[in-house]
């Protein structure tokens, strides 16, 4: 831990002003938000995140949840985790958002985390929390530790020769089945930004996790309104029944109509190098009938590309049998 | 200062313990809530390498830093010294030499420096920024263990060889156990104080005695100059039953700044420089007649260690006694690993190696298509067959029958995938247990006071398994003081020497001790009160009296008619009688005196039912029912909280625990609880427990032999034999993860 200085903003534009003054929001930013502080002070206590000024953004008014004329959500950027996975209309129309925020973490950690804080949460690809090791996200250039070794957890879809660790989110990947919206306030005004767009694969710049700019604030996230006739489920896979991060998930949205799927959105966790959308998916989903055989071939299609690393070629196996089962689940009394 | 801890009646009788309300109202304290007037906080700096030389140490930039009294390294740390060999029970450690004695590194994590500051930050902010350079190697950090010296026979009988080869059935087998941490969520820590001569060490420890011992000779001062002070323990698991360098580094820091320090280890060190259960690589071959008689039973086991030290993992522990067979043979080796002193981790040996042999057993089971519980009840052994002596006490058989009716275990239908329950497959497996019985050395002192109150001390601790509450029920029992009554003092080394809290044996160590001392201090207010004209049976003489109900009265009257013990104290003007006791070390074999030579061991069996879901390769603990013969239970509930807690660490053990050595680095790369896995609440099974209660009258007038590592000495092998019966997979390199479930275990772990 180092040395920072540390202030408290009392109005978004003055946040955006004083993170303004970093080089980058990205890794090895001069300047970090805290908002829960259950990743950045975890980074910062290791020495991954190095902030000389910390921004508390806890005061500011970003901790609602408002129905939009168009019969979206609106979800501020500060509402702790286990208030939004409570949150009455979240559990009754957006049931996978609650499911996969109750899936996370622990109960101490998802009273504190935020909306903002977890789509912004860090890998936990062990090289990469530790200064030890050679790590491009942390340090670019230096060179990928996981690809020759410890990589049990990491992904196997999105993944470069530069880097392979895994988004790894609950929340995200709920998001991204739902087909959220982050808005953000920057130096140069508001702008909304698709779930879809607003995280970026490695490539050969694995510390550019997201589309974030010097100055940007997370100030909510909208979702849309949800289809009358669907049924949403969160799916997570583990080596143990709690307080342990996706070796596979999977968030699947499914409309039917007379035994035939008449709308789907797929999005698998624990696997990707961010929350993966899998497009594969739906369109293998699309007007099919409801039947294990069906999900499992759709399933098959969403894994297609996956690339295993020397220890963890098994989650292309349980990523299959994740996404089946949770299409099985969310078809059931359908 | 001493903690004391008041008592509210007693043996078997469930009582509560007496130190509880302390605990939850956090006025408990722990070595680290020592915090004393111009105190100092060390932090270490540990070597980024596992194997090489440190070319350059610069502390220069770090020593400028706000706040920084020094930083110590090899060259201004002092003369420390190595211990001479061990005597008896005390100066033990693992890590025999003192830290920074040369510029090699040996395993990841190595203390190089260690900084002292006025605050925290202040040193762990420095201790980033002191600057080391290395020229490393590769380390070795092998997960297969291979070594070229000729194993050590352990235990040999018959012609095992031979027998084997001829034998109806075999099984012939290789099983691993993962290195793993034991991770107390207390971290290891001491509080060094030096007054200009002498040391006071509130340290984590599970041996004030033997602490005080090795930190004198480590530190080149007279054993009297050393008080090691362990009130409460936030558990040890065997971790803190020895020293390890951090605490020679704190006091050698104090005595240098002549100031209070306070070194409390990371979580990420205590993955790397406190101990950890090394790795175990166990062949066993077993043969049988075709009706699964045992003909030949062998076990060839391997551990690793550190590179300076010699761990033995001794997994054949419990091998050479648990059954019958005319032909047996155990051999073991050690294998010197780029890692950190392994020591010594809840039920060491007999834990891995059960792993081993009870899963080999149940194999067989399954290659004689017999039940697994009348395979072993076939193989029961009349005397210990290893050295010809009966055995103190042995309810196996009773154990299993218990235990299989509690359980439902006629129920079972053995093949693979065939039990269904809620739309899950069931998979139900067994284990035997077995574990040490005997006694460590132990004195103790008990003072009857004038008050009416008594107090009962001794050089051992409570390291959260109810040691208080057990003495205070030993000097109840002895003397019918209520237990609101008594005071119990214990964690101190300046006490009378007492055992470390190891081997599941202060119980039993403790019982002789403390009834000697009591009647000793019954002896004395006899003395007193027909010492002189003014004493109570003035010209009497001491063995008229008798001791009834807590009075005193002559023996062949009633006890009505004498006074109650502390009126004889308070008429004589004697604030207290007091008795010491001691008894020595005892654990029965042919080593012990001639009418005391039996084979001294407790045993249990364990049954565990798994639910399986392939649809999602979900494997869960959903059951574990547990019967232990581990002689009179003194405090049923400690007991059965010793178990439950055992369990618990078994199903870890089955399914998660293991550190994971980073094969380049050599860096325990899961060094955090979030990626080290152990069981969680949410995976933890119903758990039914029971004692048989038989008093093992060999060990102590009681006939307790103790209770504690016996619970996870059959568990994973319970649980991997259930998850064969569930899923098809014998998983016999620990923990059973997903992948090896799935037909996908050639990733991250070795295969046979
Ligand atoms: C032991 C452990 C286990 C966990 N297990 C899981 C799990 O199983 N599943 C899971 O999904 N998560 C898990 N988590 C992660 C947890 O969900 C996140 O740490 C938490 O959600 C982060 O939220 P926060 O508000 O505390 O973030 P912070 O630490 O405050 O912030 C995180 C990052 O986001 C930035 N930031 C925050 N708010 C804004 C904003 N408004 N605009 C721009 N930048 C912002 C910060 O600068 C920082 O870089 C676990 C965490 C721990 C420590
Ligand atoms: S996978 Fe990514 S985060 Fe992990 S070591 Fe490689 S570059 Fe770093």
């Amino acid at each position: 831990m180092e040395t920072f200085k540390y202030t408290r903003a009392d109005s978004a534009a003055q946040a955006v002003q004083l993170a303004g003054q970093s080089q980058t929001a990205q890794q090895g930013a001069q300047v970090r938000f805290v908002a829960g502080g259950t990743t950045l002070l975890d980074l910062m206590k290791l020495n991954v995140e190095r902030p000389a000024t910390v921004v508390d953004i806890n005061r500011l008014p970003l901790d609602k949840i408002e129905k939009l004329p168009d019969g979206g959500l609106k979800i501020g950027a500060l509402i702790r985790n286990s208030d939004l996975a409570h949150d009455p209309t979240i559990q009754s129309h957006y049931a996978v958002l609650s499911q996969a925020l109750l899936s996370g973490a622990s109960p101490q950690l998802r009273n504190m985390g935020t909306t903002s804080g977890n789509l912004l949460q860090r890998t936990r690809c062990p090289y990469f929390r530790s200064t030890a090791f050679a790590c491009n996200k942390r340090e670019p250039g230096s060179g990928c530790s996981a690809i020759d070794g410890e990589n049990r957890t990491l992904a196997i879809l999105g993944t470069s020769q530069h880097c392979i660790a895994t988004n790894p989110s609950d929340m995200n990947v709920a998001l991204t089945a739902l087909e959220a919206t982050i808005h953000i306030q920057g130096t140069k005004g508001e702008r909304d930004v698709s779930i879809q767009d607003f995280f970026l694969l490695p490539g050969s710049t694995p510390q550019k996790e997201n589309v974030l700019e010097p100055g940007d604030l997370i100030t909510y996230v909208t979702l849309p309104a949800s289809r009358p006739g669907a049924k949403s489920v969160y799916l997570k896979l583990r080596d143990r029944a709690s307080y342990e991060f996706a070796l596979s998930s999977a968030a699947v949205v499914v409309e039917v109509a007379d035994g035939h799927i008449r709308h789907a959105r797929v999005a698998l966790g624990g696997v990707g190098t961010k929350p993966w959308r899998s497009v594969e998916a739906e369109k293998a989903l699309e007007g099919k009938t409801v039947d294990p055989r069906v999900f499992r071939e759709v399933s098959e299609a969403a894994l297609r590309d996956a690339k295993p690393q020397s220890q963890n070629g098994f989650k292309v196996e349980l990523a299959k049998r994740c996404l089946t089962h949770a299409l099985t689940l969310a078809t059931k009394s359908a | 200062m001493a903690t004391r801890v008041l008592a509210p009646n007693t043996i078997g009788g469930g009582l509560p313990r007496i130190d509880g309300p302390l605990k939850v109202s956090g006025g408990a304290t722990y070595a680290s809530d020592h915090h004393l007037p111009g105190m100092l906080y060390a932090v270490p700096v540990c070597a980024t390498i596992a194997k090489g030389k440190i070319t350059s140490l610069d502390t220069s930039a770090a020593e400028k830093m706000p706040g920084i009294q020094s930083i110590f390294h090899r060259a201004n740390i002092g003369r420390l010294y190595r211990t001479s060999p061990a005597q008896g029970i005390y100066g033990y450690l693992d890590e025999r030499r003192p830290p920074f004695e040369d510029d090699t590194i040996r395993y990841y994590g190595q203390y190089v420096a260690v900084v002292v500051a006025d605050t925290f930050e202040q040193a762990q902010a420095a201790a980033y920024a002191v600057k080391v350079t290395y020229s490393g190697e590769k380390p070795n950090v092998a997960t297969h263990l291979k070594t070229d010296d000729e194993p050590k026979v352990e235990s040999s009988r018959g012609k095992p060889e031979d027998a084997f080869k001829t034998a109806a059935v075999k099984v012939d087998e290789t099983y691993w156990t993962p290195p793993e941490t034991h991770n107390p969520i207390e971290l290891h820590s001491i509080v060094a104080v030096w007054d200009g001569q002498a040391f006071t060490l509130y340290e984590s420890t599970q041996g004030v005695v033997n602490q005080r011992i090795v930190m004198a000779q480590m530190l080149g001062v007279a054993p009297e100059n050393v008080r090691v002070i362990s009130r409460f323990l936030g558990s040890g698991f065997g971790g803190k039953l020895f020293v390890w360098p951090h605490s020679v580094m704190a006091a050698a820091a104090a005595r240098s700044l002549n100031s209070p320090v306070k070194l409390v280890i990371s979580r990420s060190m205590m993955f790397q420089n406190v101990g950890h259960r090394p790795r175990t690589q166990q062949r066993v071959r077993l043969g049988t007649t075709a009706d699964g008689k045992l003909v030949s039973l062998q076990q060839d086991y391997l551990n690793h260690t550190s590179i300076l030290d010699e761990y033995e993992e001794t997994c054949g522990e419990a091998t050479a006694y648990l059954y019958s067979t005319p032909n047996l043979k155990i051999t073991s080796g050690v294998v010197h690993l780029n890692v950190g002193t392994p020591t010594a981790m809840r039920g060491p040996g007999a834990v891995p190696g059960l792993f081993a042999i009870e899963s080999a057993m149940d194999e067989l089971a399954v290659k004689l298509k017999m039940d697994p519980i009348e395979l072993r009840l076939k193989n029961e052994p009349e005397k210990d067959e290893s050295n010809g002596l009966p055995f103190s006490s042995r309810h196996l058989t009773e154990c299993f029958k218990v235990g299989a009716e509690k359980f439902g275990w006629s129920q079972r239908t053995p093949e693979v995938g065939s039990m269904k329950k809620n739309g899950l497959i069931l998979g139900w497996g067994t284990a035997s247990c077995a574990w040490i019985g005997g006694r460590f050395a132990a004195s103790a002192t008990v003072d009857l006071k004038s008050d009416g109150t008594a107090r009962v001390s001794c050089g051992t601790q409570d390291i959260g398994t109810g040691t208080y509450t057990i003495l205070a029920q030993v000097l109840s029992e002895k003397t019918g003081i209520a237990l609101d009554k008594i005071e119990v003092v214990l964690g101190d080394s300046s006490l009378p020497e007492g055992p470390i809290s190891g081997g599941s044996l202060v119980t039993s160590s403790v019982i002789p001790a403390v009834s000697q001392a009591a009647q000793g201090a019954i002896q004395m207010i006899f003395m007193t009160a027909t010492d002189g004209d003014q004493a109570a049976f003035a010209g009497r003489k001491p063995t008229d009296l008798a001791f009834t109900n807590q009075r005193v009265h002559l023996k062949d009257k009633a006890p009505e008619t004498g006074f109650a013990w502390h009126e004889i104290l308070q008429k004589a003007n004697v604030n207290a009688a007091s008795g010491s006791g001691r008894a020595d070390e005892y654990f029965g074999g042919p080593e012990a005196k001639e009418k005391e030579r039996y084979s001294v061991h407790s045993y249990g069996a364990q049954f565990a039912e798994v639910t399986w879901q392939p649809e999602i390769a979900r494997l869960r603990v959903s059951r574990v029912v547990t019967v232990i013969d581990s002689g009179r239970i003194m405090n049923p509930k400690p007991a059965r909280n010793q178990i439950e807690g055992a369990v618990v660490m078994g199903v870890g053990m089955a399914l998660l625990e293991e550190t994971k050595y980073e094969p380049r680095s050599g860096a325990p790369i899961n060094n955090n609880l979030a990626d080290y896995m152990v069981a969680t609440n949410a995976d933890t099974p119903s758990i039914d427990v029971t004692f048989l209660d038989y008093p093992d009258k060999v060990v102590n007038e009681f006939g307790a032999r103790g209770v504690g590592e016996i619970g996870l000495a059959g568990i994973a092998a319970a649980i991997t034999s259930a998850v064969y019966h569930a899923t098809g997979v014998r998983v016999r390199s620990l923990p059973a993860r997903i992948e090896d479930l799935i037909g996908h275990s050639e990733a991250g772990k070795l295969r046979a």
